[in-house]
């Protein structure tokens, strides 16, 4: 046993793609462990280690805790990137929620039949309805960061959903100056630039393969 | 200014139930100011109240909380409804992220076309991967309450998926004698007990009129 917390999910991004880029913004080195069968998964739930039949499944700290949120709240706290107290943690918590629900469109969108995808709407969301809070709450407070003028786990979220919302339209942030000077900053920082390199553990955007895979293990 | 917790939301359950039932627990009196009209909601997103142009809306301690989870974990912290530790916290954060899926699906229940709703794979969830969950966890450390031995979070929420999922099939707990004890100790907590007598603050289950008013409310000009 490496003492490291080990990550149980596809090979690729989904709900587990935040957790990863957490624990890497935190230098926290982690194992995973990619599902890849049904027989696998089904393996799984026998063994008793899936709360509610789900993955995510991350086993830290001798804890095996599922639920996209609870393991991203555990590692925030535990790292010290959820604010230094209720208010900071109440305003971490708004952000990232507004980030979720973003890349919530975008991770759904990969498994929406192709005639019922709306690009535009998330274009349309990511424009007017998040983009211009964040970009407002930095210019407003003149600050590095989200909250506490310290990096917290809202900073690395927003850094995650920029990115990905730039894979759907690379000049999304064309109206956001303070969000590109975010995004250069941010992405300097020494864990982040590690894990924006090639070679490092985070995931590519969903391909046919990955879309296949996971509607034969959970049978869709 | 009265100083009490302010609720901005539709006159029913959906998103902001799940808040008021852990204000009730935690023995909190709030205010609640109803969206009735387009008019209303537009004039709230224009004055800045509504960060995302989302309710639910919590105006508590001079901040303006939306997103509910956000909201639900600032009132747990703030009235030590979160465990004690790190450990505990991730133990109640599971929980109630497993009765939110499932509480999830009934909220979503009152808006799907008639057609396609489906009932059956509400009480599935609810009895084959939902409770049996609540059940065991309960069985095995044969304490009171779900996590660290004391009244939290995860209990309230768990006692209010309980009476949503019996609102649509009353036997549901016929195979959970563990819960079905668990429900009549937790709604006998006497700020509990408060919240289910007529006249409290908690809201009915959705009807067309509620339906038809969200759908007013939130529709694209």
């Amino acid at each position: 046993m490496s003492g490291k917390p080990k990550l149980t999910y596809f090979n690729g991004r989904g709900c587990m793609e935040s957790i990863r880029w957490l624990l890497a913004a935190a230098g926290v080195e982690f194992e995973e462990e990619f599902l890849e069968t049904r027989e696998q998964y089904q393996k799984l739930i026998k063994g008793g280690a899936l709360l509610f039949d789900q993955v995510p499944l991350v086993e830290i700290d001798g804890m095996k805790i599922v639920q996209t949120r609870a393991i991203l709240c555990y590692i925030a706290a535990k790292y010290n990137f959820y604010g230094k107290d209720l208010r900071e943690r109440a305003l971490i918590d708004m952000y990232v929620e507004g980030t979720a629900d973003l890349m919530g469109m975008i991770i759904t969108f990969a498994f929406t039949p192709p005639k019922e995808r709306n690009l535009a709407l998330i274009i349309e969301r990511a424009t007017t309805r998040y983009f211009p809070v964040y970009e407002k709450v930095l210019k407003d407070h003149g600050q590095q960061f989200l909250v506490g003028n310290q990096f917290s786990w809202a900073d690395v979220h927003l850094l995650e959903a920029i990115l990905m919302a730039e894979e759907c339209k690379p000049d999304i942030l064309s109206p956001f100056p303070q969000l590109q000077a975010f995004k250069g900053r941010i992405s300097n920082i020494p864990t982040i630039k590690k894990f924006l390199q090639p070679g490092s553990q985070r995931k590519p955007p969903a391909d046919d393969k990955f879309i296949a895979q996971v509607k034969k293990i959970f049978n869709i």
